[in-house]
């Protein structure tokens, strides 16, 4: 073929996908061949089995750059099928470039259908949020996960890491937030902040912020977790109890805002500060862009 | 007070020495071997006090340090009385000698051992709260004892490094006399000190003695030896004694006597 | 000392025939001894004695090739350190024993506060209040002789004595019954030295600690320990009470040892 040929044939091909034609026929559905994905299935039935476990995996190169959620990606693509209904989110929202990315990846690659609202979807993958609605036993949460070792800070030695949650000797968890209150005069991680799953392992949550936290615990969805460049992944089973580490003089507690939603007026939610003109103005808005529209519509 | 104390009881014999020798063998000077002891033997009761007697280079300060585990004798016995059983000091395990010297053996060496920055009162306390006494009973006999030694108060919380000889020495003394040790070995207690000072050392020593210890001491003081000793004991001098004088001045002159063991 | 060490009538340590080879070089032949209750033994030597590699092995840092290391535990019974599951060991390495390395920087996080430095041992046995724990790293500074003041500071912005100190207070919060001590003065001027000599003995005489130290300076040995071990070529060659192996010597090996110090 001719690179003019090229050119005008991906039109073509993308116009029959947006028809609803089915899947690029170029690829394997989801993009990854069907040994990877049970390769990827395996581990995360271990990961499963053990709930907060680090398993290695062998992440593939995947058609984007690391830290763009390859591991989530990878994830997502073993446990799709045709009849599954995606939702992607990037800090929330339904609308920013690496949601928008991933979820067009699927749509070219599955043809499944995509959603923006949260109960209608089976899968959501998301970057750094869970959405502000409860899940249920029908849904899947996929986390991209940057660096999943949250021992690391202290520990760089990955084979004394691995030791370390073998054996549970996690007393240098503690050490992070003492230094953490010693520091600011309270805990002041604010995201990826480390819980224990199942009374075991130390987790780190990805870096969604600690507001979320407390949604992870006893969650009816299943919660799979993908480190793509990192090559692991790591599960919490549905009502699994998840625990966020803490002090007994500094109990865990979650970010509060002084002032509702500016859009929907919620009070509840995670709120992102969104900066509105070169003057210092700026306003808070619900992060869960699907949440914060849908509470509007109803208030109308 | 008279030299024999009237005792109504037999003898306790508190440290019995049977055939002691000691030898060196330096073997940085080409392996000469210098005899200092051979067949010593000596008994001390309670109550008593043994000066060991014999020219500079005899061996006094050897049997001394023999008797409280310094030395490594080659041959005999040094038995000591410990808690009411007599108690070989040749061939004892370490941690018994030890116990042996915390409970029943003081010592009083020629030169302070200085321990840097420990406050003088401090350093005499301690034998005591090792053997578990209260800290400030203990603190109040060490005060006792100062004042009795002439150490000014301002002196008590300074460490005795920056001590006068005679100071330290009277430190040295108080840090021994504090505990009611069942056996005293002194050597040279009185060497530095004025004449107030010796008395009061000649007093303490009596009342040691009062209260049943057993000493052997050195005293190169006449006066005080005749106050203090109800017997004297020669040391022999060995047939090499030119060179055994050699190896006791050498060490003499290098006193290690370590306070904290 | 006198009352424990007369009731247990067991040595805290039991080290018997100790052997280790790097390749075809013994680094220690046939190496046994006794550790009591209270007792500090000061392993000296010249570099390449071997007394490190057995400080290694029987703080169960190296295994070794042959030979056992019996340690008494809390229950009362002696067992084997290499017998041990590592969860077991390792737990014993954090709580009842302590290794004060030479060069603090082996021993500290640097990247971490002091207050965390000593806190780290108190959270590993389960302390889990701030205050308390924050409250107990600041008397610990106190008690080697730190600014509680710099609680919040990095172990960097210490001196070499400083952190020195800093060391041993996160090796003795958790009050452990045996502490290992590599060249604990090593790298210290001759001042700081004295000072954190006299800190020790007296730490190691108030809280009844037994101790391995590994030194090449015999006045170290002097001050601070009961016992002595003389080394040579991966042997113990002499062994006694420190005072007097170091006042009278038997070993060629040992009197040449002490010999070589110079008077001051």
């Amino acid at each position: 073929m001719t690179q003019a040929a090229q050119q005008a044939a991906i039109p073509d091909e993308q116009a029959e996908i947006d028809a609803g034609a089915g899947p690029d026929p170029n690829y394997n559905f989801a993009y990854l061949d069907e040994q990877t994905k049970r390769m990827i299935r395996r581990a995360m039935l271990k990961a499963v089995a053990i709930p907060g476990y680090q398993v290695p995996f062998a992440s593939r190169e995947m058609p984007m750059p690391y830290g763009w959620g390859t591991g989530g990606v990878q994830v997502t693509a073993s446990i799709i099928g045709p009849d599954d209904v995606l939702k992607v989110i990037d800090q929330g929202a339904d609308d920013t470039t690496n949601a928008v990315s991933i979820r067009q990846f699927f749509e070219r690659t599955t043809d499944v259908e995509t959603t923006t609202r949260t109960e209608d979807a089976s899968i959501i993958q998301t970057r750094h949020r869970i959405p502000e609605k409860a899940l249920s036993e029908d849904q899947i949460l996929v986390y991209q996960v940057p660096i999943p070792e949250p021992l690391r800070f202290l520990e760089p030695r990955e084979s004394e890491t691995r030791k370390m949650h073998a054996l549970g000797e996690y007393g240098l968890m503690h050490v992070k937030l003492y230094e953490d209150i010693a520091t600011h005069g309270h805990i002041a991680t604010t995201y990826a902040y480390p819980v224990k799953v199942n009374g075991h392992y130390i987790m780190d949550p990805s870096p969604t912020p600690k507001f979320d936290n407390p949604k992870m615990h006893r969650m009816p969805a299943l919660q799979l977790f993908g480190a793509g460049r990192e090559k692991r992944i790591y599960a919490i089973p549905p009502h699994t109890a998840v625990y966020s580490l803490d002090f007994e003089d500094h109990p865990f507690d979650v970010q509060q805002w002084e002032q509702p939603c500016e859009i929907c007026g919620a009070t509840d939610t995670f709120l992102d500060e969104v900066v509105t003109d070169d003057r210092g103005g700026r306003m808070f808005v619900c992060s869960d862009t699907d949440h914060c529209t849908r509470d509007q519509e109803a208030a109308e | 007070m008279t030299k024999d104390m009237p005792r109504s009881e037999p003898a306790i014999p508190m440290v019995q020495v049977r055939n002691l020798h000691k030898s060196f063998t330096l073997h940085t000077q080409g392996g000469i071997e210098l005899s200092v002891l051979s067949a010593t033997d000596l008994t001390v009761s309670a109550g008593e006090c043994v000066a060991l007697m014999g020219p500079s280079g005899a061996g006094k300060s050897t049997v001394l340090r023999c008797l409280y585990g310094n030395y490594l004798p080659q041959a005999g016995a040094i038995l000591i009385r410990h808690k009411g059983h007599m108690i070989n000091l040749v061939g004892a395990e370490p941690r018994n000698v030890l116990a042996i010297r915390r409970e029943t053996l003081g010592y009083v060496s020629q030169f302070l051992r200085v321990i840097p920055r420990i406050p003088a009162i401090d350093l005499i306390c301690e034998p005591l709260v090792t053997l578990g006494a209260d800290p400030e009973a203990a603190r109040e006999k060490a005060a006792a004892l100062l004042t009795r030694l002439r150490i000014p108060e301002r002196h008590w919380s300074l460490a005795p490094a920056t001590f006068s000889g005679g100071e330290q020495q009277r430190i040295n003394i108080a840090r021994t006399m504090v505990v009611d040790y069942p056996v005293l070995l002194l050597d040279e207690p009185t060497a530095s000190l004025d004449a107030e000072n010796r008395h009061t050392v000649i007093d303490l020593i009596l009342e040691a003695r009062e209260r049943g210890a057993a000493i052997v001491g050195i005293f190169h003081d006449a006066e005080v030896r005749d106050a203090v000793c109800s017997a004297q004991y020669h040391v022999a001098v060995p047939a090499d004694s030119d060179e055994s004088s050699m190896k006791a001045d050498e060490m003499n002159s290098d006193d290690r006597q370590d306070l904290a063991g | 000392m006198s009352s424990t060490e007369e009731i247990l009538d067991q040595p805290l340590l039991r080290v018997t025939n100790l052997t280790k080879s790097y390749g075809g070089n013994a680094a220690c032949r046939d190496v046994s001894f006794d550790l009591w209750p209270g007792e500090i033994l000061a392993v000296v030597g010249e570099s390449g004695s071997g007394k490190t590699t057995l400080l290694k092995c029987i703080s169960a840092q190296l295994a070794c090739d042959d030979g056992r290391i019996e340690y008494l535990m809390r229950d009362g019974i002696l067992r084997d350190i290499h017998g041990l599951s590592e969860a077991e060991r390792r737990f014993l390495m954090r709580t009842d024993w302590g290794f004060v390395h030479q060069n603090p920087r082996d021993g500290l996080r640097m990247r971490v506060s002091a207050g965390a430095n000593i806190a780290e041992r108190m959270i590993a046995v389960g302390g889990r209040n701030y205050g308390k724990i924050r409250g107990t790293a600041e008397d610990w500074m106190d008690q080697v002789e730190l600014d509680p003041g710099r609680v919040d500071h990095q172990p960097g912005t210490f001196s070499g004595g400083m952190q020195q100190r800093l060391q041993i207070a996160r090796n003795l919060v958790t009050h452990p019954r045996l502490v290992f001590m590599d060249e604990p003065t090593g790298g210290l001027d001759v001042s700081v030295q004295a000072r954190l000599l006299d800190l020790l003995r007296s730490l190691v005489n108030k809280m009844q600690l037994s101790a391995v130290l590994v030194t090449h300076d015999l006045a170290v040995a002097r001050l601070l320990s009961h016992r002595i071990m003389v080394m040579q070529g991966g042997e113990v060659i002499e062994t006694g009470l420190t005072d007097q192996v170091l006042d009278d010597p038997q070993h060629p090996y040992s009197q040449m040892l002490v010999s070589s110090i110079l008077p001051v």
